[in-house]
């Protein structure tokens, strides 16, 4: 059984994260002036999932947490409560250690549990707290899976509990049960219980004695009096108890049968004992601050490795476009191997019309497989409403933050490995960028200051950009600090552009002093290797006083790429597409030699270095050696130009990136390989990598 | 040989406990074993691609079924010459875990000779020929028919030059 259910968490915690995130942003959205009653029932849906979902898969601790939210909630739907900021701000606390307490179950590690009895005094404080205090204790205690569907009917069950526990010669006063039950019946819904555990073994019973006891249920408006009557003739020769249902509620799963009432008792009442059990120890220790960050930082470790096998959820439209895809194919398929199967040169043109479907078929098919992976950038934008939030109420200052093409797609990949540099850009503009309200009135700008993150397509990238209308980047202020840090000799002259790139030195920090916000100048070198990584490049716009931009400009797939495959002697190089800028035939007089050695040559008043591919790779089956005899190939890569000298272009085609390093080693000049259409494998060059190695 | 006595009734049990197969193999005069659980597969020599910049042993790499996999001349890499390639020269694919990921790699040998059951107790070390002649890659020495069978260390071999010193000097930090 337990197995059973294991299958089904991972499935439950992703539906919780994203219940989660839905509340989150709810509660972002919540306009306090002016509550919009569908916003709160979107967040109480999501809480009462959680509910339900945990209490279902036995994580008591976190039903019993999610309850807590939920009676807030409950309140604030129906009206009775006013949603105010601070009610929101513990709300969104809530949310944050709900979000903790799961990872801690996902990956198994320990609850930390005094920030939850924590996060649980503040709800009920707030519950509490306020005007109208309609709290009931007990509903605290209410894990069971049965309270994850909604039932009206159970709070006020009327009714009694009777327990008749008749003495053995009852039945020798001339007294039948059986007839006080079936008058029982008459008043209202009866359910009888017997338990038969006195009945002595066959050969020592008496027939003329009664060993049977009842627990009789009784539902329905009955009085007491009516009962009573009835139990008048056997008073004296039983021992008889009547409690109103209400009183005994819990009593009932007791006597239902002894296994049950002890399975339902037990998730009940330890959660309900450890978190009053922590905070009694947390009132005493006055140092518990340690443990929750240390459990932190243990938890931020682990993370990763969860992430990692992660799925994908997938638009079903996608899917189906794939199924159709599949099916025309094996449709081309069938048509193919009929024409194969008596094949004569007159069936020739329909080979070739059945190749050209096979061809455009498996090329759709590879887009929208592709497709697949590509997942809409709001999925990492969506992270910021709250971050934004929280970190203007720190800093005190008034930010607005602007979502743009929250549709584009990107690669999963990237979805998963920009946010970290995202948040750290989104962090700088709001710290460094946007000027404290006073400062901007009067610098004449509104108080409000806008970030705008802003995602979409150009040619085969994907930019997003982070915009802030803040005070922008001071060249000279960067300048100096570079000079003090040592970064950068006195006397060297930078462009505007290489003055901003001064940010991404490791070790460079601008903020006056380090807060706990940014500052601390190990950011953004990371941020830029971490965009490098992906195969994008990130640039700088700003001018001073009025804002700076930063763009990340990243490649739409990491798995495909267009390539241009040229011919050094006999062996073929795949070059990036994106990073050609053109071909030409060069003549002797456009080369000049830079200290008899380096060569260069003129492009449009441009000096840039020729690197000889058959050179720097030691290709002896090189037919061009003359530099009129082959062509020069311009690229651009990392800020780098230079010409490729190649025997030859051979045609552009897509490849497919397989890692050189998976089963082999990083080769300078090579980023990665790939496959041809011989089933050989070509290599495809590192542009920046071919300069470094041209230099040596 | 001294170990070879074993306990007469329980003979039959002890030596299965203790065989372990190796795939041998020859490269001039010289016999080679490998533990024949991280042989992948067998199989001729193809034209590879050769990568640019490398010790004249890595010839280059293939296409194993979409996996990108080096080959490693072994002669060249034990200093035993250099041989000509023929249809008749065998790769054997080999596979380990390094640093916690799995490597493939396959070696050409001149040929492959049989699959040997050695007792793990009979297996000598390594003699020490001080720096005259390398043995980082031989694990011990088999006798296997009046033949010295010189069984290699996978995981040494599938180490690169440059390569997997760098890696775990990066874990260091």
């Amino acid at each position: 059984m337990s197995i059973d259910m294991a299958q089904f968490h991972q499935v439950f915690f992703e539906e919780s994260f994203e219940g989660l995130d839905i509340m989150e942003s709810g509660l972002l959205n919540l306009d306090m002036g002016d509550v919009d009653s569908e916003t709160i029932n979107t967040i109480f849906r999501a809480a009462h999932s959680i509910k339900g979902g945990s209490g279902t898969f036995g994580f008591s601790s976190v039903a019993n947490f999610t309850h807590v939210m939920e009676t807030l909630l409950d309140e604030m739907r129906d009206g009775r409560r006013q949603v105010t900021q601070s009610a929101v701000d513990v709300l969104l606390g809530s949310v944050d250690c709900l979000r903790e307490m799961m990872t801690a179950i996902q990956d198994e590690s320990e609850v930390d549990e005094a920030r939850v009895a924590e996060h649980k005094q503040a709800l009920e404080t707030e519950l509490n707290g306020s005007e109208t205090p309609v709290v009931k204790e007990d509903s605290t205690i209410a894990p069971e899976p049965s309270s994850s569907i909604p039932s009206n009917d159970e709070p006020t069950i009327s009714g009694w509990k009777i327990s008749f526990c008749p003495h053995t010669d009852l039945l020798k006063t001339g007294n039948d049960p059986v007839r006080m039950f079936r008058e029982l019946a008459e008043l209202g819904d009866l359910e009888v219980i017997v338990d038969f555990q006195g009945v002595p073994t066959l050969f020592e019973l008496d027939p003329e004695e009664c060993h049977l006891s009842w627990t009789l249920i009784l539902k329905g408006d009955v009085a007491r009096e009516s009962i009573d009557d009835i139990f008048d003739w056997v008073e004296d020769e039983c021992d008889l108890s009547v409690q109103s249902l209400s009183a005994a509620q819990s009593g009932i799963d007791e006597a239902a049968t002894a296994t049950t009432a002890l399975e339902t008792q037990a998730p009940i009442e330890a959660p309900k004992n450890s978190p009053s059990a922590s905070t009694t120890e947390q009132s005493e220790t006055p140092a518990p601050v340690k443990t929750p960050s240390k459990d932190k930082g243990a938890s931020k470790a682990k993370p990763p490795a969860a992430k990692a096998s992660g799925s994908i959820r997938v638009d079903t439209g996608k899917i189906d476009t794939l199924i159709n895809m599949v099916g025309e194919l094996v449709i081309t398929q069938s048509m193919l191997s009929l024409v194969g199967e008596h094949f004569s040169l007159d069936k020739l043109d329909q080979l070739k019309n059945g190749l050209t479907q096979l061809e455009r078929h498996t090329r759709e098919l590879q887009e929208s497989v592709m497709n697949i992976r590509m997942l809409p950038i709001s999925f990492v934008f969506s992270r910021f409403p709250r971050l934004v939030h929280d970190l203007s109420n720190k800093l005190d200052k008034k930010i607005e933050l602007k979502l743009v093409g929250e549709h584009t797609e990107v690669d999963k990949t990237v979805v998963e490995l920009i946010s970290d540099p995202l948040v750290h850009l989104v962090r700088n503009s709001l710290d460094h960028g946007i000027e404290m309200p006073a400062d901007r009135l009067a610098a004449g700008k509104p108080e409000t200051g806008t970030v705008t993150l802003e995602a979409y397509h150009r040619g085969g990238n994907i930019v997003i950009e982070v915009k802030d209308d803040g005070k922008g980047l001071n060249k000279d202020m960067l300048r100096q600090k570079a000079i003090e840090k040592g970064l950068i000799d006195e006397g060297t002259v930078l462009t505007d552009k290489q003055c901003y790139e001064l940010i991404f030195m490791a070790g460079f920090s601008t903020a006056e002093a380090v807060t706990d916000v940014s500052g601390r100048g190990v950011g953004m070198d990371v941020v830029r290797r971490n965009i490098q990584s992906l195969g994008g490049n990130i640039e700088i716009i700003s001018e001073l006083g009025v804002g700076s931009t930063m763009a990340i400009h990243l490649p739409l797939t990491l798995a495909i790429l267009d390539g241009q495959s040229i011919a050094v002697g006999d062996e073929t190089y795949i070059v990036p597409l994106g990073s050609i800028i053109e071909s030409i035939n060069i003549t002797d007089d456009m080369v000049n030699r830079v200290a008899g050695k380096g060569e260069t040559f003129r492009l449009r008043d441009e000096y840039l270095p020729i690197v000889r591919m058959h050179d720097i790779f030691h290709v002896e089956s090189a037919k061009a050696v003359n530099l009129i005899e082959g062509l020069i190939v311009v690229v651009e890569g990392q800020g780098v130009r230079c010409g490729l000298f190649v025997d030859d272009l051979l045609g552009q085609q897509q490849v497919v990136i397989k890692s050189l390093e998976a089963n082999y080693r990083c080769v300078e000049g090579v980023s990665s390989a790939t496959i041809l259409g011989d089933g050989s494998v070509g290599l495809i060059l590192d542009i920046p990598g071919l300069v470094r190695l041209s230099n040596q | 040989m001294e170990q070879e006595t074993v306990i007469p009734e329980d003979i039959d049990e002890k030596k299965l406990e203790n065989l372990v197969q190796f795939l041998s193999f020859t490269l001039g005069d010289e016999e080679y074993g490998v533990d024949i659980l991280s042989v992948q597969e067998i199989r001729s020599w193809e034209p590879v691609s050769r990568i640019p910049n490398v010790p004249s042993y890595e010839k280059g790499v293939v296409n194993l079924r979409g996996a990108i996999v080096p080959i490693i001349d072994l002669r060249e890499r034990f200093n035993l010459g250099h041989s000509e390639y023929t249809s008749l020269t065998v790769v054997v694919v080999l596979q380990a875990i390094l640093n916690g990921q799995s490597r493939t790699m396959g070696v050409v040998v001149d040929s492959v000779s049989d699959v040997i059951h050695v007792d793990k107790h009979t297996i000598q070390s390594a003699p020490d020929f001080g720096t005259k002649v390398s043995t980082e890659f031989i694990n011990g020495l088999a006798s296997v028919n009046q033949r010295m069978l010189m069984l290699l260390d996978v995981e040494k071999l599938l180490k690169l030059d440059g390569v997997d010193d760098i890696d775990t000097h990066d874990e260091e930090y």
